[in-house]
């Protein structure tokens, strides 16, 4: 493993030490160290499996079971939009038809190229009393029609490129 | 507060101080902070407050604690303060103006120059930002004039929407933690277990347990290590009244949870949050921390020797982690898979030891229970339903949001007269009676008009076959296919079945296969047969609820709409008009101008017609990819529902 990876570990070890390495904070532990990576690299899931004296099977069966972890690399913005019952209802698949439209992500991809952005759904955000909802990492855009997406997506567009 | 560890809290004491200090107080600002209003720009609105007041020489106070921004006479001109989810979510985001409570909506941030000119300055309202009665026209002033709260009874969100979350000390002000304070001091743990026995109080995760028998359950078992787990993963997809208690008001959340760890003997509890609710969780978080401060959780609590320590945890996104057995194994951080019963958590649970495990809104009645006594908690509700009942009330009707009803109120009265109205898909109230509302989610089933007066408890919709569940209900409009809703819910439960037994890993992808050749067009008699055996076969075998409850919506559609099916299967029609496969296109002629470039788009040559005369598709040719529907310009060609 070269440098950065090291590097990484010693993230990791602060993060299991911040949870004593308890086998019972699994959990946080792999969320704490997806906060940090915006995913779960194997080598973390191996070191964290043999830091908590688990097997490293069961670490990962962990990892693939909770929809929030994920191994591959997210998107720096993290598209959710809500498909709960009540958005559902209230036409939810024409946002992500034209959230995805938008982003050119082609069938069975969602993520960006660019890595940029994640576009997945969610089963309900709670706040349904605003259906159809997009929220993007953890700013709620309520009452969305396929044409405000776009003006939210371009204004992230926007300020990506002015940076 | 803001000292360490206060030895023995003194609730009076704290309520007086702050009696004190809201006293100063000439006017009081409550912005809604709860998700909906956020979304919808409250925090702008309420800086825009902060800094136009301030501008004006004002002193503005966001905490009465802390801050000590009294003018010299001691007075506070505006104490600006935020507040949980008000349940109004669709007229977000809400300010409420005290002391004359006048209630604006739809506040934006340029709106507030001219609330502060007219109101705070002038004493007038402003009457555009009123919220106008449907029918009237009139406008309400305040939550007492407005149907939506009228017909409401809140009690377990009472203080959500009207205190601070974040302010402990208000929270004891109304009463808090004296609940806890008499289960602690005053009651022995077995006489908490009679009284809330007594009241009769039901869990309102779903099933209806009464929770008295549970506690009593968990606290005859041996052992001194016990846990009490407060279930906050509220995944039902169109429910969100958990998540407006743990935001509005945690602290009436930890109160329950003392005083059932009193009833039981626990001295270490859980709650457990889902991921989805980032607000909840940092709410709770602040709550926890300011009851250690203040001496309502930790060590020797109120003096009595009791102890109990609580601990947030955010779940990971997995919808079966609802299901107790799989909560506590990913409390155990495992991965969150059911567990067969019994034993139960009563017996069993977390590390193995005696567990209770509760609702949200379960814990948040406790309180009250405690406070006012059982009689006057069965005072409302049904014999065997007693108490108030939060719904999430969602979908085609006019107001959105978050309701209170005393169990056996009625559809009625929810949805034509809280919610205003059904709506059809440009919003708008249509005055047609709703087809179906689906309460429960993916576990529940749909009522239907027939229902409207049926009076809502646990046993009466278990009689129709639906169930209360967590208390989502969602509204649907003439317009909604109901095979399409049976396999949305089934493409929810199939996504979320964790994988452990056959049954529901299996059967629930069948009936998702099935579900699809209905709406693809390309099911016979034998389809609908099949889907019936196995909707039954996975309700009977199924390990944890997730499964048996998995082809409710299935088999309720299927009670209710059969036609609709049989239109789908043998008519190859989609009825409402939704099922793409299923309608037709239709040229309308009044739109049509003869431009013809759907012909031309026509990849088999449906369409004919004269140049600048309306065109034709022939229906025997279509094979209704949707072509011509993207290509017209003028909006002339709609999927029709006849074929």
């Amino acid at each position: 493993m070269k440098q950065t990876t090291t590097r990484q570990f010693e993230k990791i070890c602060e993060i299991l030490d911040r949870y004593e390495r308890k086998p019972a904070k699994l959990i946080p532990i792999l969320q704490a160290v997806q906060a940090e990576y915006r995913y779960l690299p194997k080598e973390a899931l191996a070191y964290v499996a043999t830091a908590l004296g688990l097997s490293p099977s069961s670490v990962f069966g962990v990892a693939t079971f909770y929809a929030h972890f994920a191994l591959t690399p997210k998107g720096k913005y993290v598209v959710h939009v809500c498909d709960g019952t009540a958005c559902h209802v209230k036409n939810s698949e024409s946002l992500l038809a034209a959230i995805r439209k938008k982003l050119a992500l082609k069938e069975g991809k969602n993520t960006t190229d660019d890595l940029l952005f994640t576009v997945e759904t969610v089963s309900c955000l709670g706040a349904c009393g605003l259906a159809p909802v997009m929220v993007v990492n953890e700013v709620v855009h309520g009452m969305m029609t396929p044409a405000k997406c776009d003006e939210v997506l371009d204004k992230i567009l926007e300020s990506e490129a002015t940076q | 507060m803001t000292t360490a560890t206060i030895a023995i809290p003194d609730l009076t004491e704290t309520a007086a101080h702050y009696a004190d200090r809201i006293a100063r107080v000439k006017r009081r600002i409550i912005i809604c902070a709860g998700t909906g209003c956020v979304a919808g720009g409250a925090l702008q609105v309420r800086d825009a407050f902060s800094e136009q007041l301030r501008a004006m020489g004002l002193n503005v106070v966001t905490r009465l604690e802390g801050e000590d921004a009294a003018t010299p006479d001691g007075a506070i001109d505006i104490y600006l303060s935020k507040s949980g989810c008000q349940g109004f979510c669709q007229m977000g985001p809400l300010v409420t103006i005290e002391p004359e409570e006048i209630l604006y909506t739809r506040v934006t941030p340029d709106d507030v120059a001219e609330i502060i000119q007219t109101t705070l300055a002038g004493g007038e309202v402003v009457e555009r930002l009123l919220y106008r009665h449907p029918r009237t026209g009139e406008h309400c002033k305040g939550k007492d004039t407005i149907p939506f709260y009228q017909r409401q009874t809140r009690t377990v969100l009472k203080e959500c929407g009207m205190l601070d979350p974040e302010d402990i000390a208000e929270y004891v002000h109304h009463g808090g933690y004296e609940a806890a304070r008499r289960a602690v001091c005053d009651m022995q743990p077995e006489e908490v277990c009679a009284l809330i026995l007594e009241s009769g109080l039901r869990g309102r995760g779903g099933g209806g347990f009464p929770t008295g028998r549970k506690w009593e359950l968990t606290r005859v078992q041996p052992g001194d290590e016990k846990y009490v787990i407060c279930n906050g993963d509220e995944g039902d997809p169109g429910a969100f009244m958990d998540r407006s208690v743990m935001e509005g008001n945690p602290h009436a959340v930890i109160e329950g949870m003392l005083i059932a760890a009193r009833a039981i003997g626990a001295h270490e509890g859980y709650v457990y949050v889902r991921m989805e609710y980032p607000l909840a969780v940092k709410r709770l978080n602040r709550a926890e921390q300011a009851a250690r401060e203040y001496g309502v959780l930790g060590e020797n609590i109120f003096g009595s020797g009791f102890n109990f320590t609580l601990h947030i945890m955010e779940g990971a996104g997995a919808f079966v982690c609802g299901e107790e057995t799989a909560l506590i194994a990913s409390i155990e951080g495992k991965r969150g898979m059911p567990m067969p019963k019994p034993p139960f958590p009563a017996q069993s649970g977390l590390w193995g030891k005696p567990t209770v495990i509760n609702n949200v809104e379960t814990l948040a009645s406790v309180p009250l229970i405690v406070r006012h006594g059982a009689a006057q908690y069965r005072a409302r509700g049904t014999e065997k339903s007693p108490g108030t009942k939060t719904f999430a009330l969602t979908g085609h009707v006019a107001n959105t949001g978050l309701i209170e009803v005393p169990f056996g109120a009625t559809l009625r009265e929810i949805v034509y007269e809280i919610g205003g109205g059904v709506t059809d898909n440009s919003g708008a109230v249509s005055g047609e009676p709703f087809k179906a509302v689906q309460i429960g989610g993916p576990s529940g089933g749909c009522l239907v008009e027939e229902h409207a007066d049926l009076p809502l408890d646990f046993d009466s919709l278990g009689s129709v076959g639906a169930m209360v569940g967590s208390g989502g209900l969602v509204v649907m409009n003439n317009k909604t296919c109901m095979v399409s809703v049976a396999r949305f819910f089934m493409q929810f439960a199939q996504n979320e079945s964790c994988g452990k037994c056959v049954l529901c890993r299996e059967g629930t992808r069948q009936m998702l296969m099935l579900l699809d050749e209905i709406i693809a067009g390309e099911a016979d008699a034998k389809t609908l047969e099949i889907l019936e055996q196995t909707a039954r076969a996975v309700k009977i075998g199924s390990l944890c609820g997730l499964g048996k409850t998995a082809p409710n919506p299935v088999l309720s559609t299927l009670r209710y709409f059969r036609k609709e099916y049989e239109a789908h299967v043998f008519e190859k029609r989609c009825p409402a008009g939704v099922c793409k496969n299923l309608c037709a296109p239709v040229i309308l002629a009044e739109k049509c101008i003869g431009c013809g470039v759907c012909a031309r788009k026509c990849p088999v040559n449906a369409i004919t017609g004269e140049k600048k005369q309306p065109h034709t598709i022939h229906q025997e040719q279509c094979i209704k990819c949707g072509a011509c529907i993207e290509s017209c310009r003028f909006d002339a060609i709609v999927q029709g529902a006849i074929l």
